[in-house]
């Protein structure tokens, strides 16, 4: 059976995610902070494919596959501080058996990988403060602001690339 | 309002209703004050605050304490960590939980950022920043915004320069912050390494619109018709060159010659302490010198404070 174009990249999987419609550039940091870039063992396959052409995402995106795994639903909520319009397909038998696009979260809190970037926050010097943090969204740039110090970010500057 | 969640957190919390509510609970509080010297009414009865300072404040310690002993309570506290557990390296969350079991008013602060909303989160008493790091001190903008109530019409309406570290100091944000959301005219006067970050601005600006007039010097002609001069410390310690911070900070110094480039009835804030730097003291015994009353104004500004965290009152 014919493949996509960006399916002749890299093969189909079999079971697994794909997470679709990466703001082009944005997929390595994808793999980041999902951890996919070290603990080699933990994972199957993992796939990153960069610039695949893409009328839909303003001309290219990026795409990341992962054999074997499905997300959790943290780890779906901060692709979508990375990446606001990324789509998660879940892959049962090469086929899609579920996709949805990702949703931004109002607040988080304590999950893992996320840290407050100021040095000076309670939640880096007190151990039972936990990196607490509100959403807030506007011309596809997502801030995050600490709930403790109050300072906005870049969202993807509270996650931590070493979770 | 936002009392009602039994703490005093950030000046963000507040909308302008719940603000001059507290402006307002203040007022009546100073009329009380000059009739018997306290609230006859004796809220606090019973009560006990205590002042947990990990690092050295006089007047917001001192005014919370007296604030307190108007309103028929009691106070206990530190000013400093030497004497303390903390000095042994026991930790915040266990200092707060110790305080929490002794009294009912935790008034905390921290050179930490977020250390009073920590504490708010894990105390069952009421919880007063009285400054965490740079971020906020809303007591003291609540008391400055009184004191602008009683100089001008209205806070809207007023023009205001902050003058100075906007960059460090925390009284400059909380105070900022509480402008915008009334939509006074305000102008930003501070030499570029000390002026609020483009973060600060363009987050304010994102809420409330926020477009102030930015200035380098004192001299400058936007100043000429401002109502409110407020003024903070030049950290002389920030820079790395002593000969570039002393030119820095006496380009801001204020005395009777300076003043003549304002509107006769300017007044002075400055939530002190100050030295001769800031402010000539020939200043002190004029008409302009408000930083004394607004000095005051911390007294019947916390008494409402206390007053209505205890009572959990509401402005609906």
């Amino acid at each position: 059976m014919p493949d996509s174009k960006s399916d002749l990249v890299v093969r189909r999987i079999e079971r697994g995610t794909v997470i679709d419609h990466i703001l082009v550039g944005r997929g390595l940091r994808v793999l980041e902070f999902l951890g996919l870039h070290e603990d080699f063992e933990k994972w199957g396959i993992v796939a990153l494919v960069m610039g695949v052409p893409s009328p839909k995402d303003e001309g290219s995106k990026d795409i990341v596959k992962i054999e074997g795994y499905s997300l959790t639903p943290e780890e779906t909520s901060l692709i979508a501080l990375i990446s606001p319009k990324a789509t998660i397909n879940v892959i049962e038998d090469y086929k899609i058996c579920e996709k949805y696009q990702v949703s931004l979260p109002k607040a988080f809190r304590g999950m893992p990988g996320t840290i407050c970037p100021n040095p000076n926050c309670v939640t880096n010097i007190e151990t039972n403060a936990l990196p607490e943090f509100t959403v807030e969204s506007a011309k596809d740039v997502v801030h995050a602001r600490c709930i403790y110090c109050e300072r906005q970010f870049i969202a993807e500057r509270v996650i931590s690339p070493n979770r | 309002m936002s009392l009602k969640s039994g703490h005093l957190i950030s000046i963000r919390d507040f909308s302008r209703n719940d603000i001059d509510f507290v402006l307002d609970s203040a007022k009546i509080m100073s009329r009380k004050l000059k009739e018997s010297g306290g609230d006859p009414e004796q809220p606090a009865q019973g009560k006990i605050l205590a002042s947990l300072f990990f690092e050295p404040s006089t007047r917001t310690r001192y005014s919370f304490e007296s604030a307190m002993l108007r309103l028929g309570g009691k106070c206990w506290g530190f000013s400093e960590t030497v004497g303390t557990s903390v000095a042994k390296g026991e930790s915040l969350a266990d200092t707060i939980m110790m305080a929490d079991r002794y009294a009912d008013v935790l008034v905390v602060r921290s050179p930490i950022e977020g250390a009073a909303r920590f504490s708010s989160k894990i105390a069952k008493s009421s919880v007063i920043n009285a400054g965490d790091g740079g971020n906020q001190h809303p007591s003291q903008t609540l008391l400055d915004l009184y004191t602008i109530r009683e100089i001008t019409k209205g806070i809207s309406g007023a023009k205001v320069a902050l003058v100075g570290d906007l960059k460090h100091a925390r009284t400059m944000r909380s105070l900022v912050w509480a402008l915008a959301l009334y939509g006074a005219r305000v102008v930003l006067v501070a030499p570029p390494e000390l002026r609020f970050s483009e973060e600060t601005l363009e987050d304010i600006h994102h809420s409330y619109h926020f477009e102030p007039e930015v200035c380098k010097y004192i001299d400058d002609p936007l100043l000429e018709d401002i109502d409110v001069l407020y003024l903070c410390r030049i950290q002389k310690e920030r820079f790395s060159d002593p000969l570039e911070a002393e030119r820095i900070s006496g380009a801001y110094r204020i005395d009777h010659s300076v003043l003549s480039n304002f509107s006769s009835d300017v007044a002075i804030l400055h939530p002190l302490p100050k030295t001769a730097d800031e402010i000539n003291p020939e200043i002190d015994n004029s008409p302009h010198a408000w930083y004394y009353k607004q000095a005051a104004n911390g007294i019947p500004v916390r008494m409402a404070i206390i007053k209505l965290l205890m009572e959990g009152i509401n402005s609906a």
